[in-house]
């Protein structure tokens, strides 16, 4: 059973031009980070916003968990899906607690639940309680609201998630942070996601599951690798810059591309983790001086393997990067 | 005039009373027709020209043409007044509360629903307390222009501060007083009201999250 799946589902406004959503099939599997990616206008943010449904699709059918949304009311529905949207989604005249409460208190929770889990939320997303808990959200950073948004979706626990373009109105750095923060969050709840997003850079970073989506239509679903290494069309290709090496090299693990160790000793100087990509060993091999080898290291910093420049050229070619 | 309110302290004080009374009755009538029908027009936008141009048409008749209107219809007495009073908050009331409600961020209820809120829950636990400053400043300057406007309902005999200006007007020059007292008095009152309502405008916008909080 998909956590989430679309049938044909379809939005019209009105009876002009062509659907906003046309046809849409997918089904995504229990814990996966899906990205839905494309331009502006090309239904994503419809196609996500019918899932809780604040936008009601004009034919075809959605399942969450199995159960066609339709067959709840609407509210109730809305409970079990967390939701975060751009920035201004906190309710300004709520404390952070407050905030994080709101489902917890529409479904009745008690009390000395609700409160420790808003503990544990912030905890989680990096926010203190005692210092943050009390605060508004006009008191806090773009980067720190948009951590209180993701914790107030996880309030209830919900198995589904949905974000709409959570960290698009916040600077890079910030952004690229959240993103981290994301995926170590992500892994410690393996909760089904549905981001939309029109940034290429972090659809690559993030997406278990990347589908790209063109005028209505899903044109391309799969993992990002390859997306990038074999793209649908010319539309694809362009979108999330295919025939760039560096963009090849960003949804290879180097992991896929170091030579294991044998137990020789370590490589003396720098380090990457194995679960980084091979652009940002490239990024460290070329930096320095001594850009020979760096070393590889596992979660625990064990040093596990070791990669050279020539390991990485031989991803230069396209057919040369392994199919996962 | 000093002289006179000392030597009528009782009398302008149950005259005081009775305007505050008198504005505080329609203002409490006005929110409770004001609130609903503001809600429904910022549901509906297509009310609002209709409505606020009824309003609006209404607010321009002058005072003591809309008592003399209302007397054959309610006879004198509080009741002409207060329908007035009402028909004047109206206006203001329900301009403020639309533009209030329409004030909040859409995103923030787009949240609000998306987390499964009802809209009954959306408008009174997030669009109802972020219109709440605009709401009051609705309120504040309805209440000033109720209590302006009640001192001319002395003439369907509703009471008041007004009564001590008629009585002025009718003894002519051989009043001691009464209209300077009844002008004071008024100022007071719609200066006062005015005052707290600002501080109530101020702690409402801060409790809303609009403003910065004190630190």
């Amino acid at each position: 059973m998909s956590a989430v799946a679309f049938e044909h589902v379809v939005k019209r406004y009105g009876d002009r031009g062509r659907p906003a959503v046309d046809d849409c099939s997918l089904a995504v599997e229990e814990g996966q980070l899906v990205i839905l990616l494309g331009p502006s206008g090309c239904g994503k943010t419809t196609l996500l916003k019918m899932v809780n449904r604040l936008i009601e699709p004009t034919a075809g059918r959605i399942l969450v968990g199995g159960t066609e949304i339709h067959d709840l009311p609407a509210t109730e529905l809305r409970r079990r899906i967390g939701y975060v949207i751009q920035q201004t989604g906190l309710f300004p005249h709520m404390t952070v607690e407050k905030n994080i409460a709101v489902v917890p208190d529409l479904l009745h929770w008690e009390k000395r639940r609700t409160s420790a889990r808003i503990d544990e939320l912030l905890e989680m997303v990096g926010l203190p309680p005692g210092e943050y808990r009390k605060r508004r959200p006009r008191e806090l950073s773009g980067g720190q609201q948009q951590r209180v948004g993701l914790a107030r979706a996880l309030a209830a626990d919900p198995a589904l998630l949905l974000m709409d373009e959570p960290f698009g109105a916040i600077d890079a750095i910030t952004r690229t942070r959240l993103q981290d923060e994301l995926l170590r969050i992500q892994q410690q709840v393996r909760k089904t996601v549905l981001f939309v997003t029109h940034d290429v850079e972090e659809a690559l970073r993030l997406a278990d599951l990347l589908v790209v989506m063109r005028d209505g239509h899903i044109v391309q679903a799969g993992p990002p690798r390859v997306i990038v290494n074999d793209p649908a069309d010319a539309f694809v290709a362009q979108l999330v810059g295919a025939d760039d090496p560096l963009r090849r090299l960003s949804v290879v693990p180097v992991s896929d591309l170091m030579r294991p160790l044998n137990g020789a000793a370590p490589a003396h100087g720098r380090t990457i983790a194995a679960d980084a990509d091979a652009r940002a060993a490239l990024a460290l091999l070329i930096d320095g001086a001594d850009g020979q080898s760096i070393a590889v290291t596992d979660a625990s910093g064990q040093a596990i393997g070791i990669l050279t420049l020539r390991d990485i050229e031989r991803v230069g070619g396209r057919a040369a990067v392994p199919s996962p | 005039m000093i002289d006179y309110l000392q030597n009528h302290q009782a009398d302008v004080w149950q005259l005081f009373l009775q305007h505050v009374v008198l504005c505080g009755a329609a203002l409490g009538l006005a929110l409770l027709i004001a609130l609903p029908l503001g809600v429904l027009i910022a549901r509906y936008t297509a009310l609002y020209t209709p409505v606020m141009g009824l309003l609006g048409a209404l607010y321009t008749i002058p005072s003591l043409a809309l008592f003399a209107l209302l007397v054959p219809l309610t006879h004198i007495g509080t009741m002409p007044a207060l329908i007035a009073l009402v028909i004047y908050a109206q206006f203001i009331l329900v301009r403020n509360v639309v533009a209030g409600l329409r004030g909040v961020e859409p995103a923030t209820v787009e949240a609000a629903r998306g987390m499964g809120m009802s809209p009954w829950q959306v408008l009174w636990r997030v669009e109802m307390p972020l219109a709440l400053p605009v709401l009051v400043a609705g309120l504040r300057i309805a209440t000033v222009t109720v209590i302006a406007v009640a001192s001319v309902a002395t003439y369907v005999a509703a009471g008041g501060l007004g009564d001590l200006l008629s009585e002025g007007v009718n003894k002519g020059p051989v009043g001691e007083g009464e209209i300077e007292a009844g002008a004071l008095a008024i100022g007071a009152l719609a200066i006062m009201a005015d005052i707290i309502l600002r501080i109530f405008e101020a702690l409402s916008a801060r409790w809303s999250g609009r403003a910065a909080p004190a630190h």
